[in-house]
């Protein structure tokens, strides 16, 4: 599989404070990427430096066969490039509805991907005039996926989709990835290892802000040992 | 909970809590309408600040400047063209009055973007710089009229389609205040329709909640800001001939003047809130027409603590926008 986004070497200042030491890794197209790492490894960050929110001090950023590190948030973003943050940055003073209008660039959001959201995530439709402020965490969580995907976007990065989330929940959103992974690429940022275990295609950890390992999500899954050793967990207590 | 209607409430109660205080009703009625134009002509000034304010996290004390330069502006061209103003027909009133907002309105609206680029750009983000540069230049603005227009004060006389009263029962009510109340309406109106009806309206609404965000959707902020700086100074001096007209005067400090008042409204309305400034307008002009009749000692002050009590109640202000 031809790599969608490739980053080499990419290092991360945030004022005085260095956070990426030189990150290295792709994600292949058509497949849903784990980063994974502790608290503090520099997931989050590396999210951002790619969505431009945060500059590259050095190192390449290749999306798509370009390098994009030089371009502005809203650059990438007409790229293809969707964002959806830890936050999950809903505008909590309009509507559900606005809030895909919004997201929809290219005018009105088009019907058949609302159908697939309302399928995805039946709530939206069902709270459709309400203000995005009164859903719950999982609500919106779902509303933050869906303006992400209201129009074909090339890449989706999330940063802890599961953040907060009720087990009940969670399940629902391994579903809504596993139906999103059919067709978009994704990059997920996530503590849970149960929902890595059942989406990921491939992960790469980080440490102290660089990439201590890459490979494939089942093989990390099935190795209890390198889990213990990249992760400080064991499966056992994270299913 | 949605405690929306809340805030509203308190304009009807104010007027009603005055009432026993004022020794007739005409008089009320009369303090009423001139509060409730006072307030849509604070509004009209202070709406576009409150949007930069949330949108981008600027301070821009130079806002005054563009009260003053519009007031100037608009006041040159009506009062180059006299006789139409003073002629006992709308139609002849207006021939002079549309082209004199035009011009304040074009005249503030530039000004307002040559201090985007200029002054403001520079500061993003630092909120120390930008009170002391936007302040440097409402200052420099104020010694440019000086230069331009001359230090003295200039009479405005109003149209003489709006000049007197109309008698209501035993309540006289200005008719340039019910044009004030009446045009305070339409641009209320209309930004209503702009940010609840439009797309345009939706990212700035978005925008003031969380800019970021805005920009990963693939927007480009910063065009948007220039957009409303601009539209907002053109608010400014739509808002600062309108005023001139109601003080029938206008001097160089005007817009500095009436630049508290708009701090306490877009405070007492939360930052970013069009609504909140609407509603926080029409408090602040009808607790200063009351308490500026009942009890004129404590009018320099009765802004001050409606604004604590409102802050005290809800510390965000009347309408807070989520960040």
């Amino acid at each position: 599989m031809a790599d969608l986004l490739e980053l080499r070497g990419v290092n991360t200042h945030i004022g005085q404070y260095h956070i990426l030491h030189g990150v290295d890794f792709a994600v292949a197209r058509n497949s849903l990427t784990m980063l994974l790492g502790r608290n503090g490894a520099g997931k989050t960050t590396c999210l951002r430096t790619i969505m431009g929110l945060w500059r590259a001090s050095a190192g390449t950023i290749r999306f798509d066969g370009s390098e994009v590190q030089t371009l502005e948030t809203p650059a990438l973003a007409r790229r293809g490039i969707a964002y959806v943050p830890e936050n999950m940055g809903i505008f909590a003073g309009l509507t559900v509805r606005e809030n895909l209008i919004v997201a929809a660039r290219e005018g009105e959001p088009d019907d058949r991907r609302l159908d697939r959201i309302f399928m995805l995530f039946p709530a939206m439709k069902k709270f459709w005039h309400g203000l995005a402020g009164n859903l719950s965490g999982g609500q919106k969580q779902m509303l933050a996926i869906s303006r992400a995907i209201v129009e074909p976007r090339k890449l989706l990065l999330v940063d802890e989709p599961t953040k907060g989330l009720a087990p009940a929940i969670i399940q629902a959103m391994i579903d809504a990835f596993q139906e999103l992974k059919r067709d978009t690429t994704l990059l997920v940022v996530e503590q849970n290892f149960h929902f890595a275990r059942s989406l990921g295609d491939a992960v790469a950890v980080m440490d102290s802000g660089r990439i201590v390992h890459r490979g494939r999500m089942a093989d990390l899954a099935a190795d209890e040992t390198l889990q213990q050793r990249l992760l400080g967990l064991s499966l056992d207590t994270h299913q | 909970m949605n405690r929306k209607w809340l805030p509203l409430v308190l304009i009807p109660a104010i007027a009603l809590a005055a009432l026993p205080l004022v020794p007739s009703l005409p008089t009320w009625v009369t303090l009423t309408v001139a509060g409730l134009a006072m307030g849509m002509m604070i509004f009209i000034m202070a709406s576009g600040l409150t949007l930069v304010f949330g949108l981008m996290d600027v301070m821009n004390f130079a806002h005054g400047a563009f009260i003053s330069v519009g007031a100037y502006a608009g006041a040159s061209v009506l009062l180059a063209m006299k006789p139409a103003m003073q002629a006992q027909s709308l139609s002849a009133n207006l021939s002079a009055i549309v082209p004199g907002v035009i011009a304040a309105m074009a005249l503030a609206a530039a000004l307002g973007w040559f201090f985007e680029r200029v002054v403001v750009r520079p500061v993003y983000g630092d909120h120390l710089k930008q009170i002391l540069v936007t302040t440097g230049g409402l200052i420099v603005c104020e010694q440019l009229i000086h230069v331009v227009w001359g230090p003295d004060l200039i009479p405005l006389p109003r149209p003489a389609t709006f000049t007197g009263s109309y008698l209501i029962g035993d309540a006289a009510i200005e008719r340039y205040r019910m044009l004030a109340v009446v045009v305070g309406l339409v641009v209320f109106g209309a930004m209503w329709l702009v940010l609840n009806r439009t797309k345009l309206g939706l990212l700035i609404r978005a925008g003031v909640e969380n800019i970021e965000m805005v920009e990963s959707l693939g927007y480009r902020i910063r065009r948007l800001f220039v957009a409303v700086f601009v539209a907002g100074s053109a608010l400014a001096g739509l808002g600062g001939v309108m005023w001139a007209m109601y003080q029938e005067s206008l001097t160089a400090g005007m817009g500095m003047q009436v630049m508290v008042v708009i701090f306490i409204v877009i405070i007492i309305g939360g930052l970013g809130s069009v609504g909140g400034c609407f509603v926080g307008a029409l408090l602040v002009g009808l607790m200063a027409n009351y308490i500026g009749y009942v009890a004129p000692k404590l009018a320099l002050g009765s802004n001050i603590l409606l604004m604590v009590l409102i802050l005290l109640w809800r510390p965000r202000g009347l309408y807070p926008v989520g960040k």
